[in-house]
C-alpha cells in the first residue's frame, strides 16, 4: 500500500510516494540515499538511526515512513553545512576524540544537538541523561561527554 | 519493512472508531514503540494489521485541569510532554518523575501514556503512580463514552477493559487523590535508562503532623498487573512516622503482592525490593533525601 | 629519528567522513540490484532436522529461492580468525557447515532464504516448516560433560580439548605454603555488542570470481576460509573490508560471509545481502567463553606464592571457534604476572548447547584474571598484608622469562602503575573516610586489581604483518595496510609511524578506509592487539625502506652538483636536507617528479615489507575502585574508577586514552550487570537483545580515571606495546573487589548483580 507525504527532509520540501510498511529509517537509506543514518537494533533500544523531526530526537526504526507527513527531518547530512563545513558540536566530536567506530556517532550527534538546543548549559549529569538513549561500545561515553560540555562552553563564551 | 497490511490516519476519534469498528482486522497505534517491535517479532496477533494511527487527534493530547480541579491527560500525550508540563511538575511530580524514568529520550518523545497503560504490562511505568492515584481512564467507542477506575481497567497480563472499537481518551485523576498528597516514584533497574523496571514503587502519602492520615502505595511487577498495597495502606492510617513504623508498612506490603521467579529476578530479590522501596519513597516525598 | 607526531594527539583521519555520516559501511554501498538473504533458524536446542517443508515459504512474494542443506558444500571448515597452521595438530576444529541438519544450539542455522526484500524473506522464514528429533539438550560444560551425555559434535565426547601444564613441583610447593587457600569462581557469557551487525555480501565479479564484502576483522583470513568452505582455491575470492562499526573479536571469525557467498551462487551470481538482526548477532555470532574456575593457592605467610593449582573448565558452546585456544591462554597470562615456581594449570573446554564462543576483546584474560585477583584479595582479606604489597611482591621482573610461553620480557613497570595508581586515586585518603561509612545502609569500599596481556600472538601463533608504501608524484605517501582499521584507530597510528620514520607531516600520510585482500599486503588482521606492535614492525621496516630509497634516489639525482653523501642527508617536515648544516637540498616532492619522469632513470620509489615477528612484549595495568553499595537493594554505584597502564610508549594519547575509557565500560558492564542467559526449558537465549542484555548505557558509566606509566619497551617497533585489549582486563575484579571490601561479605561469580549481593547479605556469607 501506498501512500504519498509531504515533508522536508534537511531543508528540502519533498512530496514522496511511500508504502506503509517502511520505517522512515528504510526510507531514508534505501529510497534518499541518506545512510548516514545506521541501523543497530530495529527496536528503539540503541539509537543509532536517531533523526530530529521537529527538532526532536526520535528513532527512525521504529517511526513510520508515512508519520513524516508534514513533518521537519532532519539527519546527519542535514546537519553538516552545506558546504560540507561541520557544525561546532561536530568539531568537538572531531577535536575530543569522541568518535572511534563512528557507527554510533551520527546518532550521538544528532541526539546531541537536540539535547543542546533544548538546555544549552547542560550538567554533566544532563548531557547523561539526554544522551541515553545512544548506545556506543567503543569510547565509555567519556569523550562524548567531552565533546558536548565543551560544545556548551564554546557556545556560553561566544 | 514491517509486515503491516494497511495504513489509515485518523484525525477525529469519530473517525477512529468508525474505522476501527468497520474493519476486524484494525489495530490502533499511537506513537509505536510497542506494536511496532510486536509487529517486528511477529508477535501473534501482530501483524498484516490494519492499523489506525491516532496521534493526529488534536483532543487525544496535552494536559488540562477541568473545571471542578481535575487533571486530564490525553491519551497520546508522550512521556515528554507528561514530564515537562507545567501542571504535572507542580501537581503530581511523582507522574513526571515515572514518566522520565521510561527509556531514553527517543522512547519518552514518542511513546505515549496512553499507550503505556493500555498495553496491560505490569512494568509499565506510569502505570504504578497512576494506580496510586486512583486513576480513572475515559474511553470512547461506538457505544458512546465510559469512565473505569484503573484497577478495574487491569485484567491481567497484556489484558485491559477495552472493548474492540473503543479508543483510550483521556486519563483523568481526580482532585481529591492528589491535592495535599506527596507522592514518590522509585524505578529499580539495572540500568539507569534504556531499561524495564525490576521493580516499580509509587507512593502518596497525606500527613498530619509526623502522622500519616492516607497513604497510597501501588507496584509494578510485584504481581501479573500494578496492585495497590491496601493492607499496609489500612495499617499506616494514622501511624506515626517511625523507622519501626515503615518497616512494619514495608513487611505488610507483601500481604498484597505475588512477585514471583523470573529469569530477570527472583522472588526473593523482589520481595526484598517490595519490602525496602515504599519506606525509602515515603521518606523522600515527605523530605528525606536518599 | 625525531618523534614529531608519535607521542601526539593527532586527529584520526577518518573522523570527518564519521561525524559527517559520509562514512560507508558494508550497508551504506549503493547496488544496483540487491538481494536479501535470511536465514531459517531451529527451534530446538539440539537434534537433527527429520524434515522440511519449504512449500509454503516458496509460494510468498519476492521469494526467490530457498537454499537447504542439500544445497551447500558437504564440506567442513573451522571459523576461528587464526593464521593457517601448516602442521595439522594444530589447525582450528573444523566443524561448521554452511547450513546444518545437525542442530547444535536453538537457533542453528538449517535454511536460508533469499528474496527480493528483506520482508519477503522474513516472512518466508516463518513459514518454513520443520519436523525434528530432539535429543537432551546441555546449556552447561558440567550437564555436557555427565556419563551418557549426547555428543554434540560425533567422537568427541563433548570435549575439545583437555590439557594440563606443569612446572615446578606442585605438591612440594603446597607443603612450602603456610597458608593455602582453595575456592572456586566463574564468569559469565558475555556478548561483544559491537554497534554494527555482522552485515555481507556477495557477487560475482567481473573476472568470474566471487566477492564477498564484509564488516570483518580479518579480510585476509576470511578468503582462506571461503576457500575452505567451498573446495574452491582461495584465490577464487576476494573480500572487502570498508568501514567497520566495531568488532572487539566477533568480527574475527568467519560467520556471515560463506552462506553470503553460497547465496550468490544460487542465484547465478548477483549480489545477496545478509545483514543480521541485532537479535541474531548476540545468540548466534560469538560470544565470550564463560569460565568457571577451581583454585588452589599456597602463599608462605609474608605473602609469597609457593603453589597454584588451577582447574578451568570452558564452556565454547555449539561450535569450536577458537576453541581451546582461550582457556590455555589464560596459562601463560597468569605466569606472565606473577611468579609463580610451582604450578599447574588444567584447562577443559567443552562443547554445549549455547552460543559458539570465540575471540572477544583479550581473549581469556577477563577470565583469569577475575579469577586471579580475587584470590589475592582473599589473601590479602585473610592476612592484612596490604593489596598492593602483596602483588608487587609476586610480580615477575624484567628479563623474567615466562616458563609457560618462554618469552623474556624487557619491560614491565607494574609496580610503577600501582604506585601512580593509588597517589592519583587518593587511595588512602579514600580509605580512611570509608572506615568512618560503615554503619549507614548505604556502604562504601575500595577494590583493585592488576593484570599482564601479550602484543601479538607469538608465539601461540606465528605472526606476519605487510605494509606497502609508494612515494607519490608530489611527495605524499600512500600507505596500503594489510592491518585492520575497525575503529580502533590503527591506520591514524601506522600514519604517525611512516610520517616520522620518513620525516614528513601527518597529512601527507595517505590511509585507506578499505582492506581489500586483492591489493592490500598480507596481514592476518585485527587481533591480539597485535596491530602497534605487530603491524606496526612492518610499517617501520617499510618506511625506513623507502626512507633509505628516497635518500639515494636524491643523492643519485643530484651527485653531480652536489657533494653531500648519503650519510649526511636525512628528511625534515618533508624536505631532504644535509644533516651537518641542516640545509635544504630538495623538496620531497621535487625529487619525487624526478623519481617519476626522469626520461633515463625515472622508477617510483616503493617499499613492500611482509614481515614476520618473533617477538612478544607484555602490557601491564591495574585498576582502582570505589563503590558505594546500597545494603537493601544491592545496588551498586561506581564513584570513581581508575586505569593505569603501562602499554610503552603511547603513540597517540588521545586515541590511546579512548581505548582505555571503552575497555573500562566493558570491564564495568563484565563485573556488574552483563549476561548472556538461556531459559532451562528450552535452551532458546532470553536476552539476546540491548533492552534485556545489561550493556551499559551513557547513565551507568561515571567518569573514567586513564593514566599511563610511558616506559619505551625495547622490543617494540616504536617503544610501545598493546593496548587495545587490556583496559577491561582488570576493573571487573577491581570492582567485585570493592563490592566485598563494603560489604565484608563474599561474592564469587560475576555479574555482581543487586540479586547476587541481597543473597550474599542474606545468607551472610563470610569472606
Amino acid at each position: 500500500m501506498l501512500k504519498t507525504i509531504n515533508c522536508t527532509i534537511n531543508g528540502k520540501v519533498m512530496e514522496l510516494q511511500v508504502d506503509v510498511r517502511e520505517s522512515l529509517l528504510d526510507m531514508l537509506r534505501n529510497r534518499l540515499h541518506l545512510t548516514g543514518t545506521k541501523q543497530g537494533c530495529g527496536v528503539g533500544e540503541c539509537g543509532a538511526c536517531a533523526v530530529l523531526i521537529d527538532g526532536q530526537t526520535l528513532d527512525s526504526c521504529i517511526y513510520l515512513a508515512v508519520w513524516a507527513d508534514g513533518k521537519d527531518v532532519v539527519t546527519i547530512e542535514g546537519l553538516t553545512g552545506t558546504d560540507g563545513s561541520l557544525s561546532d558540536l561536530q568539531q568537538n566530536f572531531v577535536d575530543k576524540g569522541a568518535i572511534q567506530c563512528g557507527f554510533c556517532t551520527p546518532g550521538f550527534v544528532v541526539s546531541a544537538t537536540a539535547l543542546l538546543d533544548k538546555k544549552p548549559n547542560p550538567t554533566k549529569a544532563e548531557i547523561r541523561r539526554g544522551l541515553s538513549g545512544n548506545l556506543c561500545r567503543c569510547t565509555g561515553y567519556t569523550k562524548i561527554l567531552d565533546a558536548v560540555e565543551a560544545t556548551a562552553e564554546q557556545r556560553r563564551n561566544k | 519493512m514491517y509486515q503491516i497490511n494497511g495504513y489509515f490516519e485518523a484525525s477525529t476519534i469519530k473517525e477512529a472508531i468508525d474505522y476501527l469498528v468497520g474493519n476486524e482486522n484494525s489495530q490502533v497505534i499511537a506513537g509505536g514503540t510497542d506494536v511496532l517491535i510486536k509487529t517486528r517479532e511477529r508477535k501473534s496477533g501482530y501483524t498484516d494489521k490494519d492499523l489506525v494511527g491516532i496521534m493526529r487527534i488534536p483532543v487525544l493530547k496535552g494536559i488540562n485541569l477541568d473545571d471542578d480541579g481535575n487533571i486530564l491527560i490525553g491519551s497520546t500525550t508522550t512521556f515528554t510532554e507528561v514530564e515537562e508540563d507545567e501542571i504535572i511538575q507542580r501537581n503530581i511530580p511523582s507522574l513526571a518523575a515515572a514518566c522520565g524514568s521510561v527509556g531514553g529520550p527517543q522512547i519518552r518523545n514518542i511513546g505515549t501514556i496512553g499507550g503505556n497503560v493500555a498495553n496491560g504490562a505490569t512494568s509499565a511505568d506510569s502505570a504504578s503512580t497512576l494506580f496510586a492515584m486512583d486513576a480513572v481512564i475515559c474511553l470512547e467507542g461506538p457505544e458512546g463514552k465510559r469512565e473505569i477506575p484503573i484497577k478495574e481497567f487491569y485484567l491481567g497480563p497484556g489484558k485491559v477493559a477495552m472493548n474492540k472499537g473503543e479508543l483510550m481518551t483521556h486519563i483523568k485523576i481526580l482532585k481529591e487523590n492528589f491535592m495535599c498528597f506527596k507522592g514518590h516514584y522509585i524505578k529499580f533497574s539495572q540500568r539507569k535508562a534504556m531499561d524495564i523496571a525490576t521493580l516499580g514503587c509509587s507512593i502518596m502519602v497525606k500527613t498530619t503532623g509526623n502522622k500519616i492520615d492516607e497513604l497510597k502505595i501501588a507496584y509494578g511487577v510485584a504481581g501479573p498487573t500494578p496492585i495497590r498495597a491496601t493492607e499496609a495502606e489500612a495499617i499506616a492510617k494514622g501511624m506515626e512516622i517511625t523507622t519501626e513504623n515503615l518497616d512494619l508498612i514495608g513487611e505488610k506490603c507483601l500481604e498484597n503482592a505475588s512477585a514471583r521467579d523470573s529469569w530477570r529476578a527472583s522472588k526473593a530479590f523482589r520481595q526484598q525490593l517490595i519490602r525496602e522501596l515504599p519506606k525509602r519513597a515515603i521518606k523522600i516525598a515527605l523530605g528525606g533525601g536518599e | 629519528m625525531e618523534h614529531k607526531v608519535i607521542g601526539k594527539s593527532v586527529e584520526r583521519w577518518d573522523a570527518i567522513a564519521k561525524v559527517t555520516g559520509r562514512a560507508n559501511y558494508t550497508g551504506d554501498i549503493p547496488q544496483k540490484e540487491l538481494l536479501y538473504g535470511k536465514i531459517c533458524r531451529a527451534k530446538i536446542a539440539h537434534g537433527r532436522v527429520k524434515n522440511m517443508d519449504i512449500s509454503e515459504a516458496l509460494k510468498v512474494p519476492g521469494v526467490v529461492k530457498i537454499l537447504t542443506p542439500d544445497d551447500v558444500p558437504e564440506i567442513s571448515f573451522p571459523t576461528a580468525g587464526h593464521p593457517y597452521s601448516l602442521d595439522p595438530k594444530f589447525a582450528d576444529v573444523a566443524d561448521r557447515r554452511i547450513l546444518t541438519r545437525n542442530v547444535r544450539l536453538y537457533g542453528d542455522e538449517i535454511a536460508a532464504v533469499i528474496a527480493e526484500s528483506e520482508l519477503a524473506a522474513e516472512i518466508a522464514v516463518s513459514k518454513i516448516k520443520v519436523e525434528y528429533e530432539e535429543y537432551e539438550f546441555y546449556l552447561t560444560p558440567e550437564e555436557a560433560l555427565k556419563e551418557g551425555a549426547v555428543e554434540i559434535h560425533e567422537g568427541t565426547k563433548n570435549i575439545i580439548a583437555d590439557t594440563t601444564l606443569e612446572i615446578g613441583d606442585l605438591d612440594s610447593g603446597f607443603k612450602e605454603a603456610d597458608i593455602i587457600i582453595e575456592d572456586i569462581c566463574a564468569t559469565p557469557i558475555v556478548q561483544h555488542c559491537q554497534m554494527e551487525n555482522q552485515i555481507a555480501y556477495a557477487y560475482k565479479d567481473v573476472d568470474n570470481r566471487w566477492v564477498c564484502v564484509s564488516s570483518t576483522q580479518i579480510p585476509h583470513i576470511v578468503r582462506r576460509v571461503l576457500g575452505q568452505a567451498f573446495g574452491m582455491p582461495w584465490g577464487r575470492f576476494r573480500v572487502i573490508k570498508p568501514f567497520i562499526g566495531g568488532g572487539f573479536g566477533n568480527k574475527q571469525d568467519i560467520v556471515v560471509e560463506p552462506l553470503a557467498v553460497a547465496m550468490s551462487m544460487a542465484v547465478g551470481g548477483k549480489a545477496v545481502m545478509l545483514d543480521l538482526h541485532r537479535e541474531e548477532v548476540f545468540a548466534w555470532t560469538r560470544v565470550r567463553h564463560a569460565i568457571s574456575y577451581k583454585i588452589k593457592m599456597g602463599f608462605t605467610n609474608d605473602g609469597i606464592i609457593t603453589a597454584l593449582d588451577i582447574d578451568a573448565i570452558s564452556n565454547n558452546g555449539a561450535y569450536a571457534s577458537h576453541g581451546h585456544s582461550i582457556v590455555s591462554k589464560g596459562s601463560g597470562i597468569v605466569t606472565a604476572i606473577y611468579k609463580v615456581p610451582n604450578y599447574r594449570y588444567r584447562g577443559r573446554t567443552v562443547y554445549t548447547n549455547t552460543a559458539a564462543a570465540g575471540a572477544m576483546r583479550a581473549y581469556g584474560t577477563p577470565q583469569i584474571t577475575y579469577a586471579l585477583e580475587t584470590f589475592m584479595n582473599k589473601f590479602s582479606i585473610m592476612t592484612g598484608i596490604d593489596q598492593f604489597e602483596l602483588r608487587a611482591k609476586n610480580f615477575t621482573k624484567v628479563n623474567d622469562e615466562n616458563p609457560v610461553l618462554h618469552m623474556t620480557q624487557h619491560s614491565m613497570s607494574l609496580r610503577e602503575c600501582l604506585d601512580k595508581g593509588r597517589q592519583i586515586f587518593n587511595w588512602d585518603e579514600k580509605r580512611k573516610s570509608i572506615d568512618e561509612s560503615k554503619d549507614s545502609d548505604f556502604v562504601r569500599g575500595l577494590g583493585m586489581a592488576a593484570f599482564a596481556y601479550t602484543s601479538g600472538a607469538y608465539p601461540k601463533t606465528m605472526e606476519i604483518a605487510g605494509c606497502r608504501l609508494v612515494l607519490n608524484q608530489d611527495g605524499s605517501i600512500k600507505m596500503m595496510m594489510g592491518a585492520t582499521e575497525i575503529g580502533q584507530g590503527a591506520d591514524t597510528v601506522f600514519s604517525q609511524m611512516v610520517a616520522d620514520t620518513v620525516g614528513i607531516p601527518f597529512e601527507w600520510v595517505i590511509a585507506d578506509a578499505v582492506t581489500d585482500t586483492d591489493i592490500a599486503p598480507f596481514d592476518t588482521g585485527a587481533y591480539a592487539s597485535r596491530q602497534t606492535f605487530v603491524s606496526g614492525m612492518a610499517v617501520k621496516k617499510a618506511a625506513v625502506e623507502l626512507k633509505e630509497k628516497i635518500l639515494e634516489a636524491s643523492y643519485h639525482f643530484s651527485k653531480k652538483t652536489n657533494k653531500v653523501t648519503v650519510d649526511d642527508m636525512d628528511i625534515v617536515d618533508g624536505n631532504i636536507i644535509q644533516k651537518h648544516d641542516g640545509q635544504i637540498i630538495e623538496s620531497l616532492g621535487d625529487l619525487a617528479l624526478k623519481t617519476y619522469y626522469n626520461m633515463h632513470e625515472g622508477h617510483c620509489l616503493t617499499a613492500d615489507v611482509s614481515n614476520r615477528c618473533t617477538k612478544n612484549a607484555y602490557p601491564y595495568g591495574v585498576t582502582l575502585a570505589e563503590v558505594e553499595v546500597d545494603k537493601k537493594t544491592g545496588k551498586v554505584e561506581v564513584l570513581s574508577i581508575l586505569n593505569v597502564h603501562d602499554s610503552g610508549k603511547i603513540i597517540n594519547p588521545l586515541l590511546a586514552s579512548g581505548q582505555v575509557e571503552g575497555g573500562m565500560a566493558q570491564g564495568l558492564g563484565y563485573g556488574l550487570s552483563e549476561e548472556l542467559k538461556y531459559d532451562e526449558k528450552t535452551g532458546k537465549p532470553l536476552n539476546n537483545n540491548l533492552l534485556d542484555y545489561k550493556m551499559p548505557t551513557f547513565m551507568d558509566i561515571p567518569d573514567l580515571g586513564v593514566s599511563f606509566v610511558e616506559i619505551d619497551d625495547p622490543v617494540g617497533p616504536y617503544g610501545n606495546k598493546s593496548l587495545g585489549e587490556p583496559p577491561l582486563c582488570s576493573p571487573a575484579p577491581a570492582l567485585r573487589n570493592a563490592i566485598i571490601d563494603a560489604l565484608g561479605i563474599y561474592v564469587k561469580d560475576i555479574p555482581v548483580t543487586p540479586q547476587k549481593i541481597i543473597e550474599a547479605l542474606s545468607e551472610n556469607r563470610e569472606v
